[in-house]
């Protein structure tokens, strides 16, 4: 897998000559846009925390977000699926489109985006007084499925894509609360899988795992984008050289530098991203 | 003063209490948390001992369970009538207010914008606030008549003439009786069940709900899969502490629910509870055993209240989670 991974990434960098991604991607007739955020401001009551952001999400690509403490990363990420609807202080302007629809147009039913984008927390959040099983397959009851056989079988296949199937599967009936914090933060990835979405946010989704288990989730990641697109908020820079096709440097609400992740870990264009890069801040 | 950091570190541990405001807080903490067991003690005692004589004369099951209180002729006295007045009345209030003040307080916590909820809580404070002898007062001009005139004689006209074999278990509509005495209760225990699922509902933690938002859930999905049951202990016990008051409320209940003293009771018609007979009863007690009755039914009710207390507490433990863990 890693290999298939690094022979890809060498594939597209060889062809990407300058940092005119756009055009090379529209080349490569595999990468389309999936999302894209066009001049988007989030401002919290009047701090402002993202500022005139536009960058696109392509299709079965991992798009890593980086950046020190407080950029605006995780802002950036919920924007994505509507979660700043939740916050009442929270004030959006500017685009944000799924397969150029504009998902923040009133005739939009935040539902219905937040089942297309699925989203894990940093901190894990299974519903405690659920089994293991029921937390899986809450989502999939949302939508009124009640087959027994589809909801086990999905149970199954997301347990296992989350690395828990073996640990957990004498004890689907435990409740979700009664897992060890990395085997609940992988039980919130499993949930957010086992409805299928096509783009999944997870924001610093391994930082609160052991590194046996980070690995699995990064293989995981990878294993996903050949069907979603997975956008990523991470620390660890080496996570996001290792998994992410694109990444995005933020800083103070700004994004400073957009670009294929090989590029913009080996020869960065602006200053800031290069100090951050190699450890001079954040 | 010029300790070494290896002094300070060798230093024992305990040393860290000598400092005089810990001392001084631990005493006044200790003294506090004593003299509250030492009075709860000590009235338990002295109900016990005023109340030994009927214990003595009727046994502890005799006297549970003894259908008649007959202070005036036969000086024989079971308190099974008020035993039976209280459960009926304190659950059937619970009954009739759990469904509403969940539904208020849901209401409140995740549905209405600030200044309607603001209004709302405030109304429900205001009638907590009503001393329950205004109640009663109320209930005695107002409510009663109107029940018993839209409500209880309808029925009892009714049954005459479709089914007069109901009549005894409906009883005489006075309108002063168990099931005015209910709804009143229902009534005032209603704000404090209300804003004790208002507060459980509010500590449920915004992962919670952000995580089943993050599913595509709706509102009232997201309440039913994630505030709901993260919630429900917080909610249970306070309905049971909301019961404890139901068990408790004397004056309102004492002007309302008629006041019969012998068992059987009718739906409709008068009735009694421990807190009601005690009160209506201990000024003109004359007999010794008249007044060591009721004495004894003060401390059943005493001890029916500390269990339904710890009946609570235990509620709240069992279904406590903490930190995204169910205990
Ligand atoms: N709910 C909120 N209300 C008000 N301000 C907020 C809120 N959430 C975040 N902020 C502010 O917005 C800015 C960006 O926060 P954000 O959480 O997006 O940073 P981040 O890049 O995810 O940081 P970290 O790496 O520490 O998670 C910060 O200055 C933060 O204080
Ligand atoms: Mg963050």
């Amino acid at each position: 897998m890693e290999n298939k991974v690094k022979t890809e990434n060498i594939k597209s960098s060889a062809m990407t000559t300058t940092n005119e991604i756009e055009t090379t991607v529209e080349k490569k007739e595999t990468s389309r846009v999936r999302m894209e955020a066009k001049n988007l401001t989030i401002k919290y009551g009047t701090n402002v925390a993202v500022r005139n952001l536009s960058m696109p999400i392509y299709n079965e690509k991992v798009t890593a977000l980086v950046g020190p403490s407080g950029c605006g990363k995780t802002t950036f990420l919920r924007s994505l699926n509507r979660m700043h609807d939740l916050t009442k202080s929270a004030h959006i302007t500017g685009e944000v489109l799924l397969d150029g629809n504009d998902i923040y147009d009133p005739k939009v039913n935040p539902v219905t985006i937040r089942r297309k984008i699925g989203m894990v927390f940093q901190k894990p959040t299974p519903f405690p007084t659920m089994s293991i099983y029921d937390n899986v397959v809450a989502g999939l009851k949302l939508v009124g499925i009640r087959d027994r056989k589809l909801l086990n079988e999905v149970c199954e296949i997301a347990l296992t894509q989350a690395a828990l199937f073996d640990e957990v599967k004498d004890r689907l009936n435990a409740p979700g609360g009664s897992l060890s914090g990395g085997q609940q933060q992988r039980l919130s990835i499993a949930r957010a899988l086992a409805i299928k979405p096509e783009v999944i946010l997870m924001d610093e989704p391994t930082s609160s795992l052991d590194p046996k288990s980070t690995m699995k989730i990064e293989d995981l990641i990878v294993e996903l984008k050949k069907k979603y697109s997975i956008v990523i908020v991470t620390h660890n820079l080496a996570q996001a050289a290792r998994i992410s096709d694109y990444s995005a440097f933020m800083y103070l609400g700004d994004l400073v530098e957009y670009g294929k992740t090989k590029k913009m870990f080996q020869n960065p264009e602006d200053k800031r991203t290069e100090e951050y890069l190699t450890g001079k801040f954040g | 003063m010029n300790e070494s950091t290896k002094e300070i570190l060798e230093r024992p541990l305990h040393g860290v209490y000598r400092w005089w405001g810990d001392r001084v807080f631990l005493a006044v903490a200790v003294i506090l948390g004593i003299s509250i067991i030492a009075l709860g003690v000590t009235m338990a005692w002295v109900l016990f001992r005023e109340g030994s004589m009927a214990i003595n004369e009727f046994g502890v099951w005799g006297f549970m369970k003894g259908r008649v209180w007959d202070p005036g002729v036969n000086f024989v006295f079971g308190a099974l009538p008020f035993l039976f007045g209280t459960l009926v009345t304190s659950i059937g209030a619970l009954a009739i207010a759990f469904l509403p003040a969940i539904a208020i307080g849901i209401f409140i916590a995740e549905y209405a914008p600030r200044w309607l909820g603001g209004i709302i809580e405030n109304l429900i404070h205001l009638i907590a606030a009503i001393p329950s002898v205004v109640i009663g007062i109320w209930g005695i001009f107002v409510f009663a008549p109107w029940m018993r005139e839209k409500v209880y004689m309808p029925v009892f006209l009714w049954a005459s003439e479709n089914a007069p074999s109901l009549l005894p278990i409906i009883g005489t509509p006075i309108g002063y009786g168990m099931t005015t005495a209910t709804i009143i209760l229902a009534l005032m225990i209603i704000p404090y069940t209300t804003a004790l699922t208002r507060d459980a509902i509010r500590q449920v933690p915004k992962e919670q709900r952000e995580a089943a938002y993050a599913l595509g859930a709706t509102k009232w999905e997201v309440i039913r899969m994630a505030v709901l049951p993260y919630a429900r202990g917080g909610i249970l016990s306070g309905a049971i502490l909301s019961f404890g008051r139901a068990i408790g409320e004397t004056m309102a209940v004492a002007m309302l629910i008629g006041n019969k003293n012998t068992f059987p009771f009718s739906i409709f018609g008068p009735a009694a509870t421990m807190p009601s007979v005690i009160i209506n009863e201990f000024r003109e007690a004359v007999g010794n055993l008249h007044l060591s009755s009721l004495m004894a039914v003060g401390l059943a009710l005493f001890v029916i209240s500390l269990i339904v207390n710890l009946i609570a507490a235990y509620i709240i433990r069992k279904h406590s989670i903490t930190g995204g863990q169910a205990v």
